[in-house]
């Protein structure tokens, strides 16, 4: 493998980001000279605890959230379990879940868990999703039901990028008594959050999709939610998660949060357009190419594209000889013998899920390297369909 | 990602013998589109049995199309019968090897080999008529047998690897690990599925078949009062008709089926159908 060559087209932003330079800088004093405890009574640990306090600030500037409803976890998947088994602690007698088909596995697997590990004790509701990967409110709103501890939709979609109407939902839930949490990894940085005016009582973060190293998390929980903590021991976190702060990657997480507030108009106009340009050049280059995924509500940065009758990981070893960086649908790909459960759940037919790729950007891509996918690209699928005893090209 | 063997990606991106023979001797079509995998083989065979050319067309990820090339390379210039003994482990071992995970692929190979050379000699094979077990799939239990005894598999995990059984909805994991039990612990069993890779012409099947009717399952039938005749052999079809008790036996279509047919598979040819005289 090649380490941080100049010319890999990096273009898997939601599997994960390149930590930014500014974010390395502010995390490597705490990683050589400053070593500190933050919880010592010291001062030179009690620096430390300054500057996780600093970055408590940012992440909850980034999101219009007060400081305290911050805690640090050490992943998204942390965050979630966490929110989704604290609703079911504060309310033991409430035996029924709302999610979506197409949530990340961090929720999917936890709710599949809790139907089949507690034998049943659980009912989910997994709501559906149309062919461009849109909820129905009105099966949302039967599906609220008295007996519902949490609901629990991701705000967008890290395959297709397709963005869920969480503010309208929380209010709905609210409206009824239901906690509501949202897996937010791969929405903070690129949508505009304010969860002072909104009825989210849990929202879940990932360091490594927005620039700042893996190993760091958030779980965002409103003020006044009842929480019973996952993780106990130490009262660090005001007692909401036990263990010693990974204070390194929580300056990063401050730092990159910051980061993400000046780049947001960046991320919604120039990595937008360059998007745009690579996805407009692919569907008009290559024939039997189409969108997954509503082309509107979508991340500014997303594009998953099927080519019909190749199948994905084929495609991804052929870009990989041109150092072009994405990923795949394809059962192949997706480490089970079955195409991905989203693009399952929205419909597209077998012959589209399995050359399906996901092209997602950040604001290190440039209009070159969008020019040298789309470029790239034909060729590639041109070959592999001459290959395919499908293809009647 | 996927750790390939330098020979998997050299076939991956140079692949052999893409294409599709026109007239081909035998065809081997295996997988489907649903699947996320597919092999159409076509192979040329000479006068003396000799495969001339081999042709691949494959649906499927790096593993499967470089498979499907080295296979091809291996069976050109072989006879029928020595390419009918490469099996899916060879295909592997000439690839340097494959992720287990992707065991599978090498098994499509081998399949479509075995469905050319079938198709060659006009013959069906017996692997499609067992009990579908992995419905996402359509994976049978003759073939989920054949791989734990072929590949001297342990584990449900492994069944999944080499079949992609079991890697759908994973219903039928119980009956996996049941079928699964059951094979390793009666092993000493002869593998029976294997295909008698022996041409026969009509006649020198026609006589196999009245020696085994008259020396293995007459006795038997004749003992209960009954007998059977032999009326016609069309191709695989075996016309019989039954005599005697046997004819008027509510279990007559079970004595055509489990006793006559399974042993004249079993000694004559594997993909007889015996079938009874209308």
């Amino acid at each position: 493998m090649t380490t941080a060559n100049e010319k890999v087209v990096y273009m898997d932003n939601n599997a994960t980001t390149r930590v930014a330079p500014e974010v390395v800088e502010a995390m490597m004093p705490y990683l050589t000279d400053s070593y500190g405890n933050p919880s010592s009574m010291h001062t030179f640990g009690g620096q430390v605890g300054d500057a996780v306090r600093t970055a408590r600030q940012k992440v909850a500037a980034l999101l219009g959230a007060e400081p305290e409803e911050i805690t640090f976890t050490s992943c998204g998947t942390e965050s979630d379990s966490t929110a989704i088994l604290s609703a079911l602690r504060t309310y033991p007698e409430k035996r029924h879940v709302i999610t979506t088909r197409v949530e990340h596995p961090a929720v999917k697997s936890l709710c599949e868990n809790l139907e089949t590990v507690t034998g049943h004790k659980y009912k989910i509701t997994r709501l559906k999703v149309d062919s461009d990967g849109m909820l129905d409110m009105s099966e949302y709103e039967e599906a609220l039901a008295d007996d519902t501890a949490i609901v629990s939709v991701m705000w967008a979609n890290n395959e297709t990028g397709v963005i869920f109407p969480v503010e309208e939902m929380a209010r709905m839930a609210r409206q009824r008594g239901i906690l509501f949490h949202t897996d937010a990894v791969q929405a903070v940085g690129k949508l505009d959050i304010n969860l002072k005016e909104l009825d989210i009582d849990f929202l879940s973060l990932s360091g490594h999709k927005l620039h700042a190293p893996k190993g760091v998390g958030v779980l965002y929980i409103k003020r006044g939610t009842v929480f019973v903590p996952f993780l106990t021991g130490g009262h660090q976190e005001s007692g909401r998660r036990g263990g010693t702060e990974n204070v390194a990657s929580i300056v990063a997480l401050g730092r990159a949060c910051e980061l993400a507030g000046e780049k947001m108009a960046e991320e919604n106009g120039r990595v937008k357009k360059l998007r745009d340009r690579l996805e407009e050049g692919l569907l008009a280059r290559v024939p039997k190419s189409m969108l997954n995924g509503h082309k509107t509500s979508r991340l500014p940065n997303t594009a998953n594209i099927s080519f019909e009758y190749v199948e994905g990981e084929a495609i991804l070893l052929h870009m990989n000889q041109h150092k072009i960086c994405a990923s795949s649908g394809s059962a192949c790909t997706s480490g089970s013998l079955e195409p991905s459960h989203v693009l399952r759940a929205m419909g597209v037919p077998f012959t589209a899920a399995h050359g399906s790729i996901r092209f997602s950007l950040s604001v290190y891509n440039t209009e070159e390297e969008v020019d040298f996918v789309v470029d790239k690209m034909p060729a590639i699928i041109e070959s592999l369909r001459k290959m395919s005893p499908f293809w009647k090209g | 990602m996927w750790e390939y063997t330098d020979k998997v990606q050299q076939h991956f991106l140079n692949p052999r013998n893409v294409g599709e023979i026109d007239k081909p001797s035998g065809t081997g079509d295996v997988g489907s589109l649903a699947c996320g995998d597919a092999l159409k083989l076509t192979l040329k065979i000479n006068n003396d049995d000799i495969i001339t050319e081999a042709k691949f067309k494959t649906f499927g990820c790096a593993s499967a199309i470089a498979s499907s090339s080295v296979l091809t390379e291996m069976v050109i210039g072989k006879s029928v019968e020595e390419a009918g003994k490469i099996t899916n482990q060879d295909i592997a071992n000439a690839l340097g090897g494959l992720p287990k995970e992707k065991m599978h692929c090498s098994v499509m190979g081998r399949e479509a080999l075995e469905a050319a050379i079938a198709d060659y000699r006009g013959l069906v094979l017996p692997m499609a008529e067992g009990q579908v077990v992995c419905e996402c799939f359509g994976v049978t239990d003759l073939e989920i047998i054949r791989a734990i005894k072929e590949s001297s598999l342990r584990s449900v995990e492994e069944i999944t690897n080499f079949t992609k059984a079991g890697g759908g909805c994973g219903k039928c994991e119980d009956k996996l690990r049941e079928i699964l039990q059951n094979t390793v612990s009666s092993k000493s069993e002869a593998p029976v599925l294997k295909i008698k890779p022996k041409r026969m012409t009509s006649l020198q099947k026609i006589k196999k078949i009245e020696e085994v009717l008259e020396r293995e399952i007459r006795p038997g039938l004749r003992k209960d009062g009954g007998d059977i005749e032999l009326i016609d052999v069309d191709g695989d079809f075996v016309i019989v008709s039954l005599r005697g008790a046997c004819k008027s036996c509510h279990k007559s279509q079970t004595t055509i089926k489990e006793y006559v047919e399974k042993k004249l598979r079993e000694l004559v040819l594997e993909s007889l159908i015996v079938e009874e005289e209308n």
